[in-house]
């Protein structure tokens, strides 16, 4: 045992720190919503929150005041339409919230860079836009082979990551499969990472599948068994998204004060993803994914 | 044999049935979310089985058997041809240029197809903040043909969009390629009234096809530039029986895209 198993809890205590740049990545998928309840249940401030996509988890955390600033490419509830706490703290004069806003290529970019240790990432892009107006860290080069003028952006270097996978062994050997996002890039960009899983295998199951393993051990601080740590976002093989919620958010968000009370019921007054999920008795009858296992392949020689 | 022609349709309908229709069997096409999802499935069931559905989140070769709600839903992954990190979406498949047909829309399109999807109002104070690019803006860059479906409207269809999301035929007043952008730009709007083209010489957005029962002062009463018209005005064919059912009964029943 390598001593990274820890709680969610203790996870956070230990590697997630005030006024730290964080991360909490995952495409629609496995986006860790009980890393960011607990991070707003230890009252952490003045984070920077980094994302392609802020989703519900970062309306959460924008809403309890855990945010500085943002770094993002997408500010929507995918499908739905607004995520009203972003909205409010941008829309408001002078705006709560800071904005670094890119386009998913070049939060893509920005993460990649970081994960080579490069300081920036070369790309055509951004011709004729506004973006690059309105982010001046948006620049360009030219190439010094062809001239051609290229658009970069800087690498990003989080002091956090957090990514949700399927299964991990004890030393932080993480496997992922479906939409796999920038998990893998966002993971090596940066300087601490907890990973949270639905189970813990042994280290002989991560070896009989070795191309599954997006993140090594070496690159992991911290182990969290979590199941159900992502909902309502999902885990292919594990759990359907709950389209319901990300819905029923919209109703909920549009109103500071009944966002406050979902906080306080689903949030602050639970202590683990545990809690949650007994509060939330139906869910596992709900969204349970339906079986498609695949053939498998022969590592043999 | 002639086809059958649906007895009843809405305008939403036809504008999803004519995006549908532009896209050719086996392209390879960058799918949004909304009515561009739903325009692409109803494609692939109907005259475009072998269509590759790129998602940005990473799913190549989707088929879906639900209408995804996002485009992150596990549904694109099940039984797709691959599934790839969102590196690789962006720099081996969109940037290598290997999409064929991107779609998409927004809150705000000017006259010479630029979109904007980040904000109402001026950046810096917005009077309503919108979601941003997501990839909206290599999509727009890079896809070989844009295809753009939005309902018409004057608060919609604008002289002037008041920000540069995803560049059109003239962003800026500039020329589309004064840094290699290797797409064409916008090649159609589909609207819920008729099909707007970029004129080849000015790329500004004229009117190439009106659908049955809309006027042209109707089209020009919801835009919000002085509109020209091409001579002669096309039209287009109807949707058929087979169109309007799948769209009702399978793929949209909720009418979660349609509304």
């Amino acid at each position: 045992m390598s001593g990274k198993l820890l709680s969610m809890k203790e996870a956070v205590a230990r590697f997630v720190h005030d006024g730290d740049t964080a991360v909490i990545e995952g495409f629609t998928h496995l986006i860790c919503f009980a890393a960011g309840h607990e991070i707003i249940r230890q009252g952490r401030k003045g984070l920077t929150l980094a994302r392609l996509t802020p989703d519900l988890i970062y309306d959460q955390m924008i809403a309890a005041g855990c945010a500085k600033k943002l770094i993002f490419s997408w500010a929507g509830n995918p499908g739905i339409g607004s995520l009203h706490a972003f909205r409010r703290a941008v829309e408001a004069q002078p705006p709560r919230l800071e904005i670094e806003e890119y386009s998913h290529f070049g939060m893509v970019a920005r993460m990649a860079a970081g994960a080579a240790n490069l300081p920036f990432w070369p790309m055509r892009n951004y011709t004729g836009a506004d973006i690059p107006s309105s982010n001046p860290l948006i620049k360009t080069v030219a190439c010094p082979y062809t001239g051609e003028k290229l658009a970069t952006v800087p690498g990003l270097r989080p002091d956090v990551t957090i990514i949700h996978a399927q299964r991990a062994d004890a030393s932080g050997n993480t496997q992922i499969w479906g939409l796999m996002g920038v998990q893998k890039e966002a993971a090596f960009a940066s300087k601490r990472v907890i990973v949270a899983v639905e189970e813990i295998v042994d280290e002989a199951v991560i070896r009989s599948d070795p191309n599954r393993t997006l993140i090594p051990g070496f690159q992991v601080d911290a182990v969290v068994h979590e199941p159900w740590g992502a909902h309502p976002s999902y885990a292919q093989g594990y759990y359907d998204r709950d389209n319901d919620f990300y819905v029923k958010w919209d109703g909920i968000a549009r109103d500071e004060a009944s966002l406050a009370s979902y906080l306080n019921e689903f949030v602050h007054g639970v202590k683990d993803r545990a809690e949650y999920m007994a509060k939330n008795a139906a869910l596992a009858g709900r969204l349970k994914a339906k079986p498609s296992v695949c053939a498998g392949v022969d590592y043999g020689y | 044999m002639a086809i059958e022609t649906a007895a009843d349709y809405t305008l939403a309908e036809l504008m999803t049935v004519q995006a549908s229709r532009e896209i050719k069997d086996g392209e390879v096409i960058f799918v949004g979310i909304g009515l561009p999802n739903l325009a692409c499935n109803l494609a692939r069931a109907t005259h475009a089985p072998n269509l590759v559905l790129i998602y940005e989140s990473g799913a190549v070769g989707a088929v879906p058997d639900r209408v995804p709600p996002s485009i992150g839903d596990p549904a694109l992954v099940t039984g797709s041809l691959m599934v790839c990190g969102m590196s690789d979406v962006f720099q081996l498949i969109l940037q290598n240029g290997k999409i064929q047909v991107g779609f998409l829309g927004g809150a705000q399109l000017d006259r010479y197809g630029n979109i904007n999807t980040t904000v109402v109002g001026p950046y810096k104070a917005p009077k309503v903040r919108l979601p941003g690019s997501g990839g909206a803006c290599e999509i727009a860059i890079h896809a070989q043909r844009v295809l753009i479906v939005m309902k018409l409207s004057k608060r919609t269809f604008l002289e002037k969009v008041d920000y540069i999301t995803s560049p059109g035929t003239r962003p800026r007043g500039a020329e589309r390629g004064g840094v290699a952008v290797p797409g064409r730009g916008p090649t159609k709007v589909i609207t819920d009234m008729g099909i707007l083209e970029p004129d080849a010489k000015t790329g500004e957005l004229v009117l190439t096809a009106i659908y049955p029962g809309v006027t042209v002062d109707k089209v020009r009463e919801n835009i919000g530039w002085p509109l020209a018209v091409a001579e002669p005005l096309g039209g287009v064919d109807l949707p058929s029986a087979a169109e309007i059912r799948l769209l009702r009964e399978k793929l949209d029943p909720q009418r979660l895209h349609i509304k």
